[in-house]
């Protein structure tokens, strides 16, 4: 397998409504900014990769069709990805795999939501007839599990308000981040309604519009940037629907996490990672996959949180860029994850750069918690 | 009382405004569609141009430069209840707009359709009328620039349930749940199904299920949603008794705040009448009053 590294990192403003450009504008917006730091035009690329979330989240069938030349992909090789909520990594990770595999020499992958152009919660809620309508949104879909994991931990209460403050508190360091809310404390996050018992308001993601891209390279074909060399990547699915499936700690993520691991060369992920980017779009999430990722044993991940263990100065830091709690560009959420991880190890991430990262973990889950998408980047040649 | 009668004062016929070179050419412009300003001798464009310059009191220079048709608006006020002199029959802004290229900027009407879609850096253009005679009302208003279109979306299916969901829904008309047990790993699935997830083989073994069942998990849902029961409901994983994978059910006949994960519940069936291939025919899930399970 070749190496791959990750040579230009784009983002857009995240933000509730960017009535200021088309989807086009949008997505051209974050892969201009990717090729200039990696210091490449239109032409430099030999492939495309884009990704976004189900066609009825904006109503535009086979996006990609449409967004083909607006990403300079005319004559060349494109391709979307879909994995739901995941589908940020796993389009990262397509693109990768194409310089992995020595297809390409350098790919730009891109990956969007523009959720002001319609409703999320509306796409998420079909309702097919034969069925009873009874799931609203995702939230609707986790609360029961985020429940479980709550009575099977014996987590307190105020674990789901710690990692809302940490996370949002991160973000006011984050040029990008959407939801910047100063001064946001435990008090206040309890005072907002419950949508989905055991779900707050301020438990839960922000609908964003936004896109995120990257420019994924093999060892020739590097630029004068900082590369963040991928060093471990490997995607996970699993049945929604299969007896005995444990949808609190589904195997999906420990798989998928123990490959990368097993690439990485890595054993102990709290003491050898350095800073991780993960899909956390509820705030009891973090505790969920701090266990299901191996940094916690099962049913003391909460006790990491509470510890601020996984805060920007703990020892473990956790979404250090606010993560999918203050920004959500749904088909986007999981590639800034991966982005994030990249600069952190470029050591190009600003105020909210973790001194002296050297490894980083990025993950995307998505679906009924069934898709899962994950790569470790480090500063180092593998 | 005082008595109180209507008079008119309105001079025949109009009276007569000489528009001078500069406000003429202005006029003249705009019957043709054109908007013009003039330049002053220190580089600045008047719109709507003046003969002098309102700074200097010096004569303007006699260079008209086109500008707009494009403007932004600097500053408004709605007029909520427009009078019978007033250029729109409906709520519009009275809008301060600088035209692309003026440095003045020109008093019309902004027709938003909406107070808030009015704000300072708003981009408009003018709505020409057809007939034009050389006055400020040939533009009978502005309009916003298009920024964003609706597009309606909407794809009809028929829709079939496969043989598997078919199946289970005879068995939910005559009030009965209809699982299947996997020949392989002996897991029973229920809605029934034709295929285990687990072992990928072939499942032909029909259950019949009790409508009895343990909640393991729940939600409380307060996000009111058209298609969905009246918040605040309880959205239950519950697992039928003899089944190993929980269905999603609405729980029933008891406070949301109430429902606890081990609770014991059964299905209460639609009366007969209203009963067919469809989950409607189950109502909810309502406790049965026995011990919870240990979960
Ligand atoms: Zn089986």
């Amino acid at each position: 397998m070749n190496r791959c590294a990750v040579i230009g990192v784009g983002q857009t403003r995240y933000t509730t409504r960017r009535r200021d450009v088309s989807l086009a504008g949008l997505v051209r917006e974050a892969a201009l900014r990717a090729l200039e730091d990696a210091g490449l035009t239109w032409k430099d690329i030999d492939a495309v990769v884009i990704g976004k979330a189900p066609d009825l989240f904006e109503g535009v069938m086979m996006p990609e069709a449409y967004l083909a030349d607006a990403l300079g992909a005319a004559g060349k090789p494109m391709m979307r990805v879909h994995t739901a909520g995941s589908v940020g990594g796993s389009t990262a990770l397509a693109g990768a795999s194409l310089v992995q595999g020595g297809v390409h020499g350098r790919v730009l992958t891109v990956a969007f939501e523009k959720q002001s152009e319609s409703n999320a919660t509306w796409a998420l809620s079909t309702h097919l007839p034969f069925s009873a309508s009874l799931v609203v949104g995702a939230g609707g879909y986790f609360a029961p599990h985020i429940r479980e994991y709550i009575r099977r931990s014996g987590a307190p209460d105020h674990v789901g308000t710690l990692v809302a403050v940490k996370d949002r508190r991160n973000a006011l360091r984050n040029p990008y981040a959407h939801l910047r809310i100063p001064g946001i404390d435990r008090a206040m996050v309890e005072a907002t309604p419950m949508l989905w018992e055991p779900i707050r308001y301020l438990e839960t993601c922000p609908s964003s519009d936004g896109a995120c891209a990257m420019v994924l390279a093999a060892e020739d074909r590097l630029t004068g940037s900082v590369p963040a060399w991928v060093l471990g990547a490997a995607m996970r699915s699993e049945p929604i629907f299969r007896a005995g499936r444990d949808t609190v700690n589904p195997r999906g993520g420990r798989d998928c996490a123990a490959d990368v691991y097993r690439q990485a060369g890595i054993t102990d992920p709290r003491r050898e990672i350095d800073v991780a980017e993960v899909y956390v779009p509820f705030s009891w999430y973090e505790p969920m996959w701090l266990e299901n990722l191996g940094f916690a044993p099962e049913g003391e991940g909460w006790k990491l949180t509470e510890s601020g263990a996984t805060a920007l100065d703990g020892d473990i830091p956790w979404n250090a860029s606010g993560g999918v709690l203050s920004s959500n560009p749904i088909g986007a959420s999981g590639m800034i994850r991966f982005a994030e991880a990249a600069l952190q190890v470029r050591g190009m991430a600003g105020e909210h750069q973790v001194d002296g990262a050297r490894r980083a973990l990025g993950h995307a889950y998505g679906g009924g918690a069934q898709f899962f998408a994950m790569w470790m980047v480090g500063s180092d040649r593998p | 009382m005082i008595p109180r009668t209507r008079h008119v004062l309105e001079f025949p016929g109009g009276y007569t405004r000489t528009t001078g070179p500069v406000i003429g050419r202005f006029l003249t412009e705009l019957r043709d569609r054109r908007l013009v300003g003039v330049r002053t001798a220190t580089g600045r464009t008047l719109v709507p141009p003046l003969e002098y310059d309102p700074d200097t009191g010096d004569a303007v220079t006699g260079e008209f430069v086109e500008v707009g048709p494009a403007g932004t608006v600097e500053s408004w006020s709605w007029a909520g209840s427009p009078r019978a002199g007033h250029p729109l029959d409906r709520p519009f802004a009275w809008a301060l707009i600088r035209l692309d290229g003026a440095d003045t900027s020109l008093l019309h009407a902004v027709d938003a359709g909406d107070v808030r879609a009015m704000r300072p850096g708003l981009r408009v253009r003018p709505r020409w009328r057809a007939e034009r005679t050389g006055r400020v009302t040939d533009i009978e208003c502005f309009v916003p620039e298009v920024t964003a279109m609706t597009a309606s979306v909407r794809v009809e299916y028929t829709v079939t349930p496969g043989l598997a969901l078919a199946h289970f829904l005879s068995g939910i008309a005559r009030g009965v749940f209809l699982g299947s047990r996997c020949g392989s790993c002996g897991k029973v699935y229920v809605p029934y199904r034709l295929s285990c997830p687990e072992c990928g083989v072939a499942v032909t073994e029909e259950v019949e299920l009790p409508g009895t069942g343990t909640v393991t998990t729940f939600a409380i849902n307060n996000l009111p949603d058209p298609r969905a029961p009246e918040v605040p409901f309880v959205s239950a994983y519950v697992l039928l008794d003899g089944a190993d994978i929980p269905m999603i059910v609405l729980i029933g006949e008891i406070p949301a705040h109430e429902v606890r994960e081990g609770m014991r519940v059964r299905a209460v069936w639609a009366p007969e009448s209203g009963r067919g291939p469809s989950m409607d025919s189950v109502r909810w899930f309502a406790p049965t009053g026995e011990p919870d399970e240990e979960v």
